[in-house]
C-alpha cells in the first residue's frame, strides 16, 4: 500500500449548519490502495466529512485537493468526475429498474439505435463479476435482491465508472457475518488494485479486520490519525469519546446491582407476538418499575417488536393483556390509550415534527388522547411545557422555537417529554441516545432510571451494548427476528457477554439470510 | 412562507406585514387603485334610494367573493393535510343541480320550507361527495391529486344526469335572497361567507383540529406515532372541503337562480387553490392560514371585476391569475429570497441531502 | 419498471410455463396489459353489440380523431414518469392554435407559423422547467401558472373562433390519404397528423428506452435522491422533459387546428385531464417510474372509443360520459393500488 502520493487530501475543512458546527477544522488524507477507517461517536461529523468529499454539501473553509490538484466539488456528479464513488448505509439505487441498469445507468453502452442493452447487459455482467456477483442475472429487477447484495450492487457501479476512490458509508450496519466477509473480500481485492477506499463502521471488529489507517473525528474536530496496527481498541475508544478507559469503567452498572423481585403481575404481557418479515412468536412481559433492554443488531428485531407493542405496525398473531385484561393494539392511537408510549429510532421521520414549536411537540401526544374536540386548556398547556423543559432540562427553553432548530439531545428530551406527558405505564426508547451529545445523553439516562423508580416500565433500545447492560434490569437479545435470550442483569453480565450470546446462538442454522425479499 | 420567528410583541403592523397575505394586501390595493386611476369614482358607495341597500363597485367584489372565499376555506384545511381537492368546482355545480331541481320541482315561489329542503338536500349530498373524496384519500389510500380527480370528473356529470343535461332554473324567493338580499344594507351572502370563514377558522383554532391538520401534513408517520387518527382527521378535512364547496354552489346558483351545468363552478377549484397559495399555506401541507385564504379570495375576485371594468375580456382573466400565481412563487422560493437577503445560505443541495443530516450527522 | 427495453427479448425466450414467473417479476406490466384487455374487450363488446367497428373507417376514424391526444399522452408519460405533472398543455394548444391561425391568416407562411406555434409550446415547458427546477415551485402550480398565462394569452387575441381560410395549404396535415380503398365509406384513411402522431409515439419509445435521457426519466421517478446520489443530470433532465411536453402540445395543436379548419380560446380545455388520464389508464404510476408509451396510447384510444361506443349506444346519455370516464380511472388507479401493495410484499 502507501503510496506516496495522496488521492485526496483535505485541509482545515469546516462546514456549519445553523446552530451547529459540524466540522471545524477537519484534515483528512486518503492514500491510493489502503482502507482509510473514519471513525467517531454519532454526531462526530462523519457523514458531513464524506457529503463535503462527494459534493453533497459546500464547505465554508478549507481545501480540497484530489492527486494534487484543488477541486472545487459541486455536485455529486462533479465527485464522479473526480473519480470518487460513494455506497451509503442506506442503499442508494432505483429499485424499480434492472439490476444491470443500476449498474450502468448514465454509462450505458451506446449504439447507433440507442442504448444497446445486450452490450450494457454484458458490461453490467462484467463489472457484477468482478465482485464476485456473476451469478446475477442483470435483466432481474432490482427489488429481487436482498438488501446486502444490493449494497454490492452499489459498489460495482464504482467498477463501471473505474473509480479510484471508493467511500463505503456504514455498508455492514444490515449484512450478516458471511455477507460482511463477502464485502471484505471484494474491499481487499480492489484495494490490491490501488483503489483508495473510505471506510466506516460502527464495529470495532470489522474495522480492525479491513482497515490499514484511521482517522478519529469528535464533536466535529479532527483527533487524529493513526495507523490501525499501533493503536489498540481500548485507546481508540477513548479517542472516540474522549474520555480515558479508566473513567468509563467506573460508569460501571448501577442497576446491575439492584435486587428486582417482581411478584406482582406484569403491567404488560404479549404471547405469541409476530409479524410477517419481521418478528416470529415472541412472548414478553413487561413489569412495573422494569427497565427491559432490547440488544440486538440492526435488524433484528428489536426495534420491529417495539413497534409492535406500540401498534405502530400490526402484528399478525399474538394476544396482549395489560394488567390481566385483553387489549388489541392494532394502532399507536389504542396504544396511547392504553397508556403504552414508544419514541421512535427514526428521531426525525418518525418523532418530532420539524416545523411545529417545542411546545406543540411536547403537547401533541396528550392532546391525541383527548382528542381534537378537547384541546388542552392554556394553563394545563403551560404547566406541561414549564414541567418538562425545566425537568428534562431542554436548552434552549423557548417553547415558541420551531423544534427543527434545536439540537438533536435537546429534540430528544422533548420528545420524551411528549411521550412522558401523557402518562404512560409502558414507555419504549427505541435508540433515545444515539446521536446526541454526551451531556445530553446522560440526562436521558438518568431520566430512564429515575423513570422505572417511579414505577414505569421501561423498554430501552439501543445499538450500544455497554449502555443496555448499564440500564437494564433485564435483556432481551434479538437475533434473525427472533428472541433467543432473556437475560436477568447480574454482576456477570456485560457488552461482552450478550455479543457472545447473539454470536454464538444458531452458528448452525445461521443460513437464513437476512432482509431477502421476494 | 414566512419563516416563523417566534411572535414578537412589535405590534399587529410589524407582524402583518411578515405574513405572506401582506402580498395579498398589497395586491388588492393596487389593483383598486388601478380602478380609481381610471374612475376616479371607483370607490364610492352610495345608498340605494330604493331600498337603501349599499351599491358600488366594492359591494359588487364582496359579493363575487363570497363562493371563492367558502371553497378557499375548505381548499385550505386540505391543503393543510398534504392533500388537494380539485373536486370543488363539480360539488358547486352538483349543490346548484340539486338545489334547482328540487326548487324546480316544489314550485313554491314564496316557501321557506323549499329554500330549506333544497339547501339541506344539496348539502348532504355535498358532503357525501366530500366524503367519498375522504375515503378514496384515507382509507383506499389513493392520492389526493387522482382521487379528487375522479370526484370532479364525475361530480360534473353527475349534475349533468341530475338536470338531465339541461341548465335548469326555478323561482323561490327565500332561496335568492341568500345571495342577492341585503342585511342592514350589506349583501347577505357575504355576510355568510364572512360568518362561515370565522366560524370555521373559530372551529379550528380553539379546538385542536388546526393543530392536528398541520401535523398530519407536515409528517403523517410522525404524527401517526404522536397517537393522532390520520384517518378521521382527514374525513373531517375533505367532508368539509365539500360541504363548504356545497354552500359554494348555493351561492353560486342563488344568485342566478339557474344552474349551468358546463360553467358553473367551473374550474374554481384552481381559483380556490390560488386564494390558499396567495394566503402563504404551502401546497406541501402543513402551516395553514385560514385568514389568508380568505385575502386571496378577495384578491381573486378583485381581480376578475378589474380585468372587466378595464374593459379586457373576462376569458383573459386567467392571464393576470398566472402573473400573480409567478411571483408570488418567485418571492416565496429560497434562490429569489437569498438574492434579496445577499446573505449567503450554506445549504445542502437538495432536499434529500437536508433529511439525512440530522439523522447521520 | 425494470428494464421495458429488455421485454422484448425476454418474452422471445421464455414459453409456457415461465410466463407466470415472467409476469411475477414484471407484475408493474399488469396494468397495461389490463388497459390492453379493456381495449380489445371494448372492441368485441362494441362489435357485438353495435357493429361497425372492427371496420376500417371506424379505425381510421378513431385515430384521427385522437391523434392529438395520442401526441399529448406521450408528452404527459415523461413527466409523469418522474412523479410531475403538466397542467398546462390543453390551454397550450388553444394559445398556439389561435395564434397560428391569425398569423397564416395575416399572411405568414404556414411552416413558419407551424414552426412558431411549436416553439412557442416549448417555451411554456421551458418556463414550467426553470420555475420547478430552480425555484422549487411545485409541479402542479408552476404549470397550472402556465396554463393560465397561455389561456388568457389566448382570449386576448381573440375570444371568437379564427377560421382557416378554406385554401390553406396547412390543412393538408388534415388530408385524407386513402391506404386501402373499401366498399362505399369504409375506406382505411390516414392523414399527415396521424403519422406524425406515430412517428412522436415511435420518438417516445425510442428516447424513453434506448437513450440515457430517456433511463435516467425512469430513475428520477424511482428515486430523485438516488439519481442525483448516482451522478445524474437529475436538473437537465427534469428541465427537458417540460420542454418535451410543451414542444409536443405545439405538435399536438398543430394537427388539431389542420384536421378541425379553424381555431378558438376555449379549446383544449380539460384535455390536459384526458391526457393524464390516458397515461394513467395506460400504466403508468402517478408516482412516477413505472409506466411505458405504448400503454399511454392505448389508455387514450380506450378514451376514443369510449366516445365513439356512447355515441353508437345512443342509449346512454352523453351527460354521462365524464361518470364513465371518472369511474374508469378509478377503476385503473384501484388496480395500479393493488400492484403496487403486491410488490411490496
Amino acid at each position: 500500500m502507501t503510496a506516496s502520493v495522496p488521492i485526496i487530501e483535505m485541509k482545515g475543512i469546516s462546514i456549519s449548519f445553523p446552530g451547529v458546527k459540524a466540522l471545524d477544522n477537519v484534515d483528512f488524507t486518503l492514500y491510493p490502495g489502503e482502507v482509510h477507517t473514519l471513525m467517531g461517536e454519532n454526531g462526530a461529523g462523519k457523514s458531513t466529512l464524506i457529503k463535503a468529499l462527494t459534493g453533497v454539501y459546500a464547505i465554508d473553509e478549507g481545501e480540497i485537493r484530489v492527486l494534487g490538484e484543488t477541486r472545487r466539488l459541486s455536485g455529486t456528479a462533479d465527485a464522479q468526475d473526480a473519480g470518487i464513488s460513494t455506497v451509503y448505509q442506506e442503499v442508494n439505487l432505483c429499485s424499480n429498474l434492472s439490476i444491470g441498469e443500476n449498474v450502468m445507468l448514465g454509462h450505458e453502452t451506446r449504439g447507433p439505435f440507442g442504448i444497446n442493452w445486450k452490450a450494457t447487459h454484458a458490461a453490467a455482467s462484467e463489472a457484477l463479476q468482478k465482485l464476485g456477483l456473476g451469478h446475477l442475472d442483470p435483466r432481474l429487477p432490482l427489488s429481487t435482491l436482498s438488501l446486502a447484495v444490493q449494497q454490492l450492487v452499489a459498489i460495482s457501479r464504482s467498477m463501471v465508472t473505474k473509480s479510484k476512490v471508493l467511500i463505503l458509508d456504514e455498508p455492514t450496519s444490515s449484512l450478516d457475518a458471511v455477507e460482511v466477509e463477502q464485502l471484505f473480500r471484494v474491499m481487499r481485492n480492489l484495494r490490491d488494485q490501488g483503489v483508495a477506499i473510505l471506510f466506516v463502521s460502527h464495529f470495532l471488529d470489522q474495522v480492525y479486520a479491513i482497515s490499514d489507517r484511521l482517522t478519529v473525528l469528535r464533536n466535529g474536530q479532527f483527533v487524529g490519525e493513526y495507523m490501525t496496527a499501533e493503536l489498540d481498541r481500548s485507546a481508540l475508544i477513548s479517542k472516540m469519546i474522549g474520555k480515558d478507559i479508566a473513567s468509563l469503567r467506573s460508569l460501571d452498572s448501577e442497576r446491575a446491582r439492584k435486587d428486582h423481585p417482581h411478584d406482582e403481575a406484569p403491567v404488560y404481557a404479549a404471547t405469541g407476538l409476530s409479524r410477517r418479515g419481521s418478528v416470529e412468536e415472541t412472548d414478553l412481559q413487561l413489569h412495573a418499575g422494569e427497565v427491559v433492554g432490547f440488544a440486538g443488531l440492526l435488524g433484528s428485531g428489536r426495534t420491529e417488536l417495539a413497534r409492535l407493542i406500540y401498534g405502530a405496525d400490526k402484528p399478525d398473531t399474538g394476544s396482549v393483556a395489560m394488567r390481566g385484561e385483553t387489549v388489541d393494539v392494532k394502532n399507536p392511537a389504542i396504544a396511547l390509550s392504553k397508556r403504552i408510549a414508544f419514541s421512535s429510532e427514526n428521531r426525525r421521520d418518525e418523532g418530532i415534527i420539524r416545523d411545529l414549536s417545542v411546545r406543540e411537540n411536547l403537547i401533541l401526544g396528550v392532546q391525541a388522547k383527548r382528542g381534537w374536540a378537547r384541546p388542552l386548556p392554556r394553563k394545563e398547556v403551560e404547566a406541561i411545557v414549564s414541567k418538562y423543559l425545566v425537568e428534562l432540562g431542554v436548552r434552549p427553553a423557548d417553547p415558541d422555537r420551531p423544534i427543527r432548530n434545536l439540537s438533536g439531545g435537546n429534540q430528544q428530551k422533548v420528545l420524551l417529554g411528549r411521550w412522558l406527558a401523557t402518562k404512560p405505564e409502558v414507555l419504549i426508547l427505541d435508540e433515545p441516545t444515539r446521536g446526541i451529545d454526551v451531556g445530553a445523553k446522560a440526562d436521558i439516562q438518568e431520566q430512564v432510571a429515575a423513570l422505572a423508580d417511579e414505577g414505569v416500565a421501561v423498554v430501552f433500545i439501543s445499538s450500544e451494548l455497554d449502555e443496555v447492560v448499564r440500564l437494564s434490569d433485564r435483556i432481551v437479545v434479538m437475533k434473525d427476528h427472533r428472541k433467543i435470550a432473556e437475560i436477568v442483569n447480574g454482576p456477570d453480565v456485560t457488552a461482552e457477554s450478550i455479543v457472545t450470546t447473539i454470536a454464538e446462538e444458531g452458528v448452525t442454522a445461521d443460513s437464513t439470510p437476512q432482509g431477502a425479499h421476494s | 412562507m414566512n419563516s416563523s420567528k417566534p411572535a414578537g410583541a412589535k405590534g399587529l403592523v410589524a407582524e402583518v406585514v411578515r405574513k405572506q397575505y401582506f402580498w395579498g394586501i398589497i395586491a388588492i390595493v393596487l389593483l383598486l387603485a388601478v380602478n380609481v386611476f381610471k374612475d376616479p369614482s371607483y370607490l364610492a358607495i352610495s345608498i340605494s334610494p330604493t331600498d337603501g341597500n349599499l351599491v358600488g363597485n366594492l359591494i359588487d367584489i364582496l359579493r363575487a367573493a363570497a363562493p371563492v372565499l367558502m371553497i378557499a376555506v375548505g381548499m385550505c384545511l386540505v391543503v393543510a393535510t398534504g392533500g388537494i381537492d380539485l373536486s370543488v368546482g363539480s360539488i358547486m355545480v352538483v349543490a346548484g343541480a340539486v338545489s334547482m331541481e328540487l326548487l324546480a320541482g316544489s314550485n313554491a315561489p314564496d316557501s321557506l320550507g323549499a329554500a330549506f329542503i333544497a339547501i339541506v338536500v344539496a348539502l348532504a349530498i355535498s358532503g357525501l361527495l366530500g366524503a367519498v373524496n375522504g375515503v378514496l384519500v384515507s382509507v383506499v389510500g389513493l392520492q389526493p391529486f387522482i382521487s379528487t380527480l375522479v370526484v370532479m370528473l364525475a361530480g360534473r356529470g353527475l349534475a349533468k344526469v341530475i338536470t338531465g343535461g339541461q341548465n335548469t332554473s326555478a323561482v323561490n324567493e327565500p332561496f335568492r335572497w341568500v345571495a342577492n338580499g341585503y342585511a342592514i344594507g350589506i349583501p347577505v351572502v357575504f355576510v355568510l361567507a364572512v360568518l362561515i370563514t370565522i366560524a370555521v377558522g373559530m372551529l379550528v383554532r380553539k379546538s385542536a383540529l388546526g393543530l392536528m391538520i398541520e401535523a398530519i401534513g407536515m409528517d403523517a408517520k410522525a404524527a401517526r406515532l404522536a397517537g393522532l387518527n390520520r384517518r378521521g382527521l382527514l374525513m373531517t378535512a375533505y367532508i368539509s372541503s365539500g360541504l363548504l364547496a356545497g354552500v359554494a354552489g348555493i351561492f353560486a346558483t342563488a344568485s342566478v337562480m339557474t344552474v349551468d351545468v358546463s360553467r358553473t363552478g367551473y374550474q374554481l377549484e384552481l381559483d380556490a387553490i390560488l386564494a390558499v397559495v396567495i394566503g402563504g399555506t404551502s401546497l406541501a401541507g402543513g402551516k395553514f392560514n385560514i385568514t389568508g385564504a380568505a385575502i386571496g379570495a378577495i384578491l381573486i375576485a378583485t381581480l376578475d371585476k378589474t380585468v372587466v371594468f378595464l374593459g379586457v375580456s373576462s376569458s383573459a382573466t386567467p392571464a393576470f391569475k398566472a402573473i400573480v400565481i409567478v411571483a408570488l412563487c418567485l418571492l416565496q422560493s429560497e434562490r429569489v429570497r437569498a438574492l434579496f437577503r445577499q446573505r449567503r445560505i450554506q445549504r445542502p443541495t437538495g432536499t434529500a441531502a437536508t433529511k439525512k443530516e440530522t439523522v447521520s450527522a | 419498471m425494470s428494464t421495458t427495453t429488455a421485454t422484448p427479448e425476454l418474452k422471445t425466450e421464455k414459453s409456457g410455463n415461465d410466463v407466470f414467473r415472467w409476469l411475477k417479476l414484471h407484475i408493474e406490466l399488469l396494468p397495461t396489459i389490463a388497459a390492453v384487455v379493456i381495449f380489445v374487450a371494448m372492441i368485441a363488446y362494441g362489435q357485438i353489440a353495435y357493429g361497425g367497428i372492427l371496420q376500417a373507417n371506424t379505425v381510421s376514424n378513431l385515430l384521427i380523431n385522437n391523434a392529438h391526444l395520442i401526441i399529448l399522452a406521450v408528452g404527459l408519460t415523461f413527466v409523469i414518469l418522474t412523479g410531475g405533472i403538466d397542467l398546462s398543455v390543453g390551454a397550450v394548444i388553444a394559445f398556439t392554435s389561435v395564434l397560428g391561425v391569425i398569423l397564416m391568416n395575416q399572411g405568414w407562411n404556414p411552416w413558419l407559423a407551424l414552426g412558431l406555434m411549436i416553439v412557442i409550446g416549448a417555451a411554456f415547458g421551458a418556463v414550467s422547467g426553470i420555475l420547478i427546477q430552480y425555484f422549487n415551485v411545485q409541479p402542479f402550480i408552476a404549470t397550472l401558472a402556465m396554463m393560465f398565462l397561455a389561456r388568457g394569452l389566448a382570449s386576448m387575441l381573440s375570444t371568437v373562433p379564427e377560421r382557416l381560410a378554406d385554401d390553406s395549404p396547412f390543412l393538408v396535415l388534415a388530408e385524407n390519404f386513402k391506404i386501402i380503398d373499401g366498399p362505399k365509406v369504409n375506406d382505411l384513411i390516414i392523414t399527415p397528423g396521424v403519422i406524425i402522431a406515430i412517428i412522436v409515439v415511435v420518438a417516445g419509445f425510442f428516447v424513453l428506452h434506448r437513450t440515457r435521457l430517456g433511463r435516467t426519466v425512469y430513475a428520477i421517478g424511482g428515486s430523485e435522491q438516488s439519481a442525483k446520489l448516482m451522478g445524474l443530470p437529475v436538473a437537465k433532465t427534469k428541465l427537458a422533459i417540460y420542454i418535451i411536453s410543451g414542444t409536443l402540445a405545439g405538435v399536438a395543436s398543430a394537427i388539431y387546428t389542420a384536421r378541425l379548419g379553424s381555431a378558438q380560446n376555449i379549446t383544449g380545455i380539460g384535455w390536459e385531464l384526458d391526457a393524464i388520464a390516458a397515461t394513467v389508464i395506460g400504466g403508468t404510476l402517478l408516482t412516477g417510474g413505472a409506466g411505458f408509451v405504448l400503454g399511454s396510447v392505448v389508455g387514450a384510444l380506450v378514451l376514443g372509443l369510449m366516445n365513439v361506443l356512447i355515441t353508437r349506444d345512443g342509449g346512454i346519455p352523453p351527460e354521462a360520459t365524464t361518470i364513465i370516464t371518472g369511474g374508469i380511472l378509478l377503476v385503473f388507479v384501484l388496480l395500479q393500488r393493488g400492484v403496487l401493495a403486491k410488490k411490496r410484499e
